[in-house]
């Protein structure tokens, strides 16, 4: 039957278009979380035509169906957990249409993230959500996923930049919910399909708002000999009125790797420092600027270094950005943590995550956004080591459940895709699951689109799966 | 007026979850929760979510339609309900359960007055940036059930930008949630964003999280007047492409001076307008932008060159002021629906570029039936059109409908959309509310499938029975 299924693609869409070999699927089989699953083949549609006549296929032979993009999830959300056709969007990557004047993009869900902004730069605009690898991840996925990332704090996640979707059901309709004008008639389907983490639909074509670009903006890097007088700094910026449009926190551990890295002049011998952002016209930026270093400085930042220039400015990201792949190098595997907690809480939830890190003996690095208290642990550990990879997952587990106790979430911007599923119950009860569930099987009746994602299994399973080769450079958030 | 009727079972086990004192069944009572002529046979004020629970689940079980009220100032908007059996009084449940200044966070029952919350987030220099009509007398589940917007939104956007979970209850009697209370979550299906303006026909809200704002350091308003709506809207357009990035943006048209400064005006906002601020022969537009000193003089500066370069005929700045003198802008649905007996009102959706175009429709539909109109457009592309008829009559209906569905046609020309959320109870059925049906409707129905197959929750209010 799979034989039949592959010849069926193979004359619909083209044979350079289907991969079904073991060695070409291996690549398909993991994305940028812990996890790892085997597609039975990957697919590359070119239009939304092609979508369809897979989405057909998939139908007719009873075989999963998951959306892909550039595979740089943090969450599983893109992999074949149950086998079946990975519908990879690279080709359809085309701007379709930009309208300078009304500030609005429609894309293909293939097209890269940055790609977007470089292309409306020239008239001075550009696509706000920028997740840290936003030089390879897809709009597509973005909206799949409602990825965040640094800038978000200021200017909001992927849901508040999206108007409008064509999309297939996976019962083969073909869709369209929003529209380019605000306001769209009727429930806010729109605000239901972002972040429904490709369990609802897959998509074919995007309408984005554009965002002007600030006429100034101010990257300044403040270094602290504490943690926690970095925390309350935060928590003090946000009490005084000020909402920076990034404000980053990198632990003195994560510093020294991302300086081994990047070379981006970072201290070496601090215990934290804050990237922090300001932007607007130049009045406000001024003003801004100077009062975020001198909050800072009454928190005891030892130095608080402005960029001097873009250059300086890039440079200063780049080791933000670059920070996953940094960490990368220096452990086999790490296991990336996505939880949120109010802001207020961050000076304890660093000393508990510390503590977690002793406890089970492994090195936890802490790279945040920290505006909108949410935390990317990193915990370093060998997955060829059984016991370890169980540690992990306990440590893991112990910080999510004290982000939950202050009051948060178990994931901020990286979805919860195969990686988080079992952990929903924390949050929602089976009545909660359940009602989410009915959303999913009225548009997903047989659940072959992205099966077993999102929802805890009702057998209750436990088990996560690892790569077995180590990581290095991989995007991320 | 018609009430339907319900048997005495049915007001007893109505008694038992909520106690008599909080069931209603007589007609003076009853009157009060009136929408579109009808009556309920019963309204029921819970305390409690489990209350609310309780009470759709009965309803359910005994397929009687129920309709959540808070300050009941909105429940005009769209079709008359179908089916009315109860009035579900959310007012009770007007608890602050958490207020974070620290986190910027907020979560509040359903039937807390608006009012109630400004005055508690001010104590913090706070603020939610919701200035809606009825802004005195609403609730914040009014406020989100019905999806109204604000001047506000030109910068912070709509509710849904910043709602950050919710608590509600089903048409099936299931208590739930979605969301959280933290700025950023992507745990779970947004269902919380369904419920914002589906006019209860999805759930009863019952908790709603916000994330909150601090209140900018100074405020100013600039108000520049035009000869046309065209010079009034180069001027929106110059400021899209410059880089200052203002609170609020709203072009007006000449009557709108009148109607400000009406008795009916007053009922809704005590603060005078003050003089020479917008005048009844000219189009005006208002923006307003906040920041420190310096940064208010620059973003005035930039205006005025803006305004001359446009060809305005005469600038205002408006200081501390701000807020008292262009409180009525806020209000200019209820003082419309207030100026004439027959009051309708088109809300109208395009790309901004295009807004220049669809006024021009919207008064060439009108104007071309005789009848009088003012509007109120928003920066990003919304505009409000009230179409004001000198009385209720058939023939004054008959160019009513004729105007607005010329309106409507010319709107799908434009790649936009208009909807008539308020209109005379009497006329609503023949004008198209919701506007012509759109593809996406079908999709919509299977939302409303799961959350109230019974159909009892606020039934035929909303667009293709949803």
């Amino acid at each position: 039957m799979v034989s039949q299924l592959l010849q069926a693609l193979k004359t619909t869409l083209g044979p350079e278009a289907v991969l079904h070999r073991p060695e070409e699927l291996m690549l398909y089989e993991y994305d940028g979380s812990v996890e790892i699953a085997r597609p039975t083949c990957v697919v590359f549609p070119r239009t939304t035509a092609d979508v369809l006549a897979i989405v057909k296929l998939a139908n007719q032979y009873q075989t999963p169906l998951i959306g892909r993009g550039a595979g740089t999830g943090l969450s599983g959300g893109a992999l074949a957990r149950k086998g079946g056709i990975l519908t990879v969007f690279s080709r359809m990557n085309r701007i379709l249409e930009i309208d300078i004047e009304n500030h609005r993009a429609t894309v293909q869900p293939g097209v890269v993230n940055s790609d977007l902004s470089t292309a409306v730069a020239h008239a001075g605009l550009h696509f706000a959500p920028d997740p840290s690898s936003q030089k390879a991840c897809t709009i597509g996925g973005n909206v799949s996923e409602n990825s965040g990332g640094p800038h978000t704090l200021a200017y909001g996640v992927t849901t508040n930049h999206v108007l409008s979707l064509e999309a297939i059901l996976p019962t083969g309709e073909l869709i369209r919910i929003g529209s380019p004008a605000l306001d769209s008639p009727g429930y806010d389907l729109l605000g239901l399909f972002v972040g429904s983490e490709g369990t609802l639909a897959l998509i074919t074509e995007i309408t984005v708002k554009l965002t002007r670009l600030p006429e100034a903006v101010k990257t300044l890097l403040a270094i602290f000999e504490s943690l926690d007088d970095a925390t309350e700094t935060v928590v003090d910026i946000t009490a005084r009125g000020i909402t920076p449009a990034a404000c980053e926190m990198l632990d003195g551990w994560t510093l020294r790797a991302v300086e081994a890295y990047v070379h981006a002049g970072f201290p070496l011998d601090c215990a934290a420092v804050l990237l922090l952002e300001v932007d607007g016209i130049n009045e406000t930026v001024l003003q801004h600027a100077e009062e975020v270093a001198d909050i800072c400085r009454a928190h005891h930042a030892r130095e608080v270094r402005v960029a001097r220039d873009a250059r300086e400015r890039d440079l200063l990201w780049k080791g933000r950005k670059n920070a996953f792949g940094a960490v990368g190098r220096l452990s086999p595997t790490y296991y990336v943590q996505d939880g949120v907690i109010p802001r207020t809480k961050l000076p304890a939830t660093l000393r508990r995550i510390n503590e977690i890190g002793v406890k089970y003996g492994f090195q936890i690095g802490n790279i945040f956004h920290a505006g909108d208290g949410n935390l990317h642990p990193l915990i370093l550990f060998d997955a060829r080591d059984e016991a370890q990879f169980r540690g992990v997952v306990a440590a893991a587990d112990e910080i999510i459940q004290y982000c939950i106790e202050m009051g948060g979430s178990i994931t901020g911007e990286h979805g919860v895709g195969m990686e988080k599923d079992r952990l929903m119950p924390l949050l929602f009860t089976e009545a909660e699951l359940d009602v989410m569930r009915r959303v999913r099987d009225a548009f997903n009746p047989q659940g072959l689109l992205n099966p077993e994602k999102i929802f805890p299994s009702k057998k209750g399973c436990g088990e996560i799966h690892v790569r077995p080769l180590p990581m290095v450079g991989a995007p991320s958030a | 007026m018609n009430a339907s009727a319900i048997s005495a079972s049915v007001t007893s086990r109505l008694n038992e979850i909520v106690g008599a004192a909080n069931v209603a069944s007589d007609f003076a009572q009853l009157a009060t929760y009136e929408i579109d002529r009808k009556l309920p046979a019963a309204a029921v004020r819970p305390a409690t979510s489990e209350e609310v629970a309780e009470i759709v689940k009965f309803a359910a079980a005994e397929k009687l339609a129920l309709v959540p009220t808070g300050a009941r100032t909105k429940l005009g908007i769209g079709y008359a309900p179908s089916r009315y059996d109860l009035a579900l009084d959310m007012t009770r449940l007007n608890k602050v359960i958490a207020y974070d200044p620290g986190d910027l966070t907020l979560s509040v029952e359903a039937g807390v007055p608006l009012a109630k919350l400004a005055q508690v987030l001010a104590e913090h220099r706070q603020f939610l940036p919701l200035p809606v009509p009825f802004v005195n007398r609403t609730t914040i589940g009014g406020v989100i059930a019905s999806g109204v917007d604000s001047p506000l939104r030109q910068f912070y956007g709509t509710a849904r930008d910043f709602l950050l979970g919710m608590e509600f209850v089903t048409g099936e009697g299931v208590a739930a949630k979605s969301g959280g209370r933290v700025v950023k979550n992507v745990t779970g299906y947004d269902i919380h964003k369904l419920m914002i303006g589906a006019l209860g026909t999805l759930g009863v809200i019952t908790r709603i999280n916000f994330k909150t704002f601090p209140m900018p350091l100074g405020t100013r308003g600039f108000v520049a007047r035009f000869p046309t709506a065209e010079s009034a809207l180069d001027m929106r357009h110059r400021i899209a492409q410059s880089p200052l990035t203002p609170l609020t943006i709203e072009i007006t048209s000449p009557l709108v001076a009148e109607l400000f400064v009406s008795d009916a005006a007053s009922r809704y906002e005590r603060a005078s307008m003050p003089p020479n601020v917008i005048s009844s022969n000219e189009w005006a537009l208002s923006t307003g932008y906040a920041g420190n000193d310096h940064v208010l003089d620059r973003i005035a500066k930039d205006l005025q060159r803006m305004a001359e370069q446009t060809g305005a005929t005469g600038v205002t700045i408006l200081g501390e002021n701000l807020p008292p003198a262009w409180a009525r802008k806020r209000e200019f649905i209820p003082i419309a629906l207030a100026s004439s007996p027959a009051t309708t009102i088109v809300k109208i959706s395009v790309l901004p570029m295009r807004i220049k175009e669809a006024l021009a429709a919207a008064q060439k539909s009108v104007e071309s039936n005789n009848l009088r109109w003012v509007a109120m457009a928003r920066g990003v592309g919304i505009i409000y059109f009230a179409i004001l008829p000198s009385d209720h009559t058939e023939e004054c209906r008959q160019r009513v409908t004729n105007a607005t569905s010329a309106l409507q046609e010319s709107c799908a020309k434009l790649a936009g959309h208009a909807t008539i959320p308020w209109a005379p109870t009497e006329w609503k059925s023949t004008l198209q509310i919701w506007g012509p049906a759109r593809p996406d409707f079908p999709q919509m129905q299977k939302v409303k499938a799961v959350f109230d197959p019974q159909k009892i929750l606020s039934p035929g209010r909303f667009a293709e029975n949803l």
